[in-house]
């Protein structure tokens, strides 16, 4: 077997514009789960028992299902039912989605953790739900809910590599057809690992250095 | 759909049980050593392993299968594609399971041991009757979340051609064009397998959990 890095290195352009696609879905999807899955967690909480039960089956129905095949069904699907995507915007909202159900667990196991007596005096002192929320439930959660969090980024870094199945131009598709291209299969994968590898051990350190930093603001145990 | 293409994704969804469970228990034995090499005093064991667990959780599992689909017969081992997605699949969950396994050491009670070394257990007979099974019934919860997980990742050999639930709804919907039903119906089988699996956990859970430490 030869090992040739310099062959992939003559496309380092193309393979950059690659990863900067593969980090552009991934904070998109990012944020929107997180945004949609603070929305779930909130309803699933305040809201009425049919909204609990509605999301609540579909937090199951979407941790319970492959990625892979959540995607087919929006990307091949979609088209049916008059939802006609291109690959990004369609890798994008499947991520976010299938994000928005694990995120809404997080979140919800973070409003559980905080402690019912501070929820009380927020009460007490007379704020109302949007008050409770933004005011003690959010701020007091948000420690408890990172170590999670950042892990769940990481996962869905990882799962970006999946959109190259629908044809999102992004590393694993770009750097997989260089490697077609040249006939140098292992050395472009084993470069492809080495960019995720380096992503996902940079994006654990910035969570360790965050929580580090967030830890100060973590109250008293009760 | 009608009840022909349904037995086909039945069947298609026996192959990923079957993928699935094979790598589970090989991830197991793999991971079980690996953790032992973490644990380990010996740097030459320790290092290696850690590097190890750090690759295989911080590369996509797709770019694993892809990797060791291409680099196999690279190296001249010649084996069909669904071996290749096994070992790809086992490698990536022994980590994982590594990492389970190497908390549910860490946390069995010293108190234990040190009434085992008392009554005059040797090394081993602590580590055979007393470190593993408290340790596996600590980590039972966190094997039956891996078996899931791997289950729903198993979707991703159908990648390199192995012709599993995925594969078949995709093949299936190359000449039927019925994506809705067929990937709906595929994901129902996932759904309705993880949703087993699950249960089986619970209970096993609840029958091992006498005299819980």
């Amino acid at each position: 077997m030869r090992f040739d890095l310099a062959l992939v290195a003559s496309r380092l352009p193309e393979i950059f514009h690659a990863l900067g696609i593969t980090l552009v879905v991934w904070i998109a999807s990012l944020i929107a789960s997180g945004i949609f899955g603070f929305f779930v967690a909130v309803g699933r909480r305040f809201g009425p028992r049919w909204l609990d039960y509605s999301l609540g089956a579909y937090v199951e129905l979407f941790r319970g299902t492959p990625f892979l095949i959540q995607l087919f069904l929006l990307y091949f699907g979609g088209p049916y039912v008059g939802l006609s995507l291109n690959a990004i915007p369609a890798g994008i909202l499947g991520l976010s989605i299938y994000g928005a159900a694990y995120f809404s667990e997080i979140f919800r196991t973070g409003f559980e953790a905080v402690p019912r007596g501070h929820v009380e005096a927020g009460e007490c002192v007379g704020m109302n739900r949007p008050q409770i929320v933004l005011r003690i439930l959010l701020p007091e959660m948000t420690m408890l809910v990172l170590p999670a969090s950042v892990n769940m980024s990481i996962i869905l870094l990882k799962e970006t590599a999946v959109m190259s199945v629908i044809t999102v131009p992004e590393l694993t598709l770009t750097i997989s057809a260089i490697g077609t291209e040249f006939y140098a299969f292992v050395e472009s994968l084993f470069l492809l690992a080495l960019f995720y590898w380096s992503l996902v051990e940079i994006c654990g350190w910035l969570g360790r250095v965050g929580e580090s930093r967030l830890s100060r603001y973590r109250f008293a145990q009760s | 759909m009608t009840f022909t293409l349904f037995g086909l994704l039945l069947e298609a969804a026996i192959y990923t049980v079957v993928i699935s469970g094979i790598s589970i228990v090989v991830g197991f034995v793999i991971g079980m050593g690996v953790a032992a090499a973490r644990l380990s005093t010996h740097k030459w064991l320790a290092i290696p392993a850690r590097v190890f667990v750090s690759f295989f959780r911080g590369v996509p599992l797709l770019v694993q299968l892809l990797l060791i689909y291409n680099l196999l017969p690279a190296i001249g081992v010649n084996v069909p594609s669904v071996v290749a997605a096994v070992v790809g699949l086992s490698l990536c969950t022994a980590a994982y399971q590594a990492e389970n396994l190497r908390g549910g050491f860490a946390s069995v009670p010293r108190g234990m041991l040190e009434a085992a070394d008392m009554v005059g257990l040797s090394r081993f007979q602590q580590l055979v009757r007393i470190r593993a099974p408290i340790a596996f019934r600590l980590t039972l919860p966190a094997l039956i979340n891996e078996a899931i997980l791997i289950l729903k990742a198993s979707s991703l050999v159908s990648v390199v051609g192995v012709v599993e639930l995925t594969r078949m709804a995709q093949d299936l919907d190359t000449s039927l064009y019925k994506p809705l039903q067929l990937y709906s119906a595929a994901g129902l089988l996932y759904f309705v397998i993880n949703r087993a699996v699950a249960a089986a956990g619970k209970y096993a859970e609840r029958r091992m959990a006498w005299g819980r430490a």
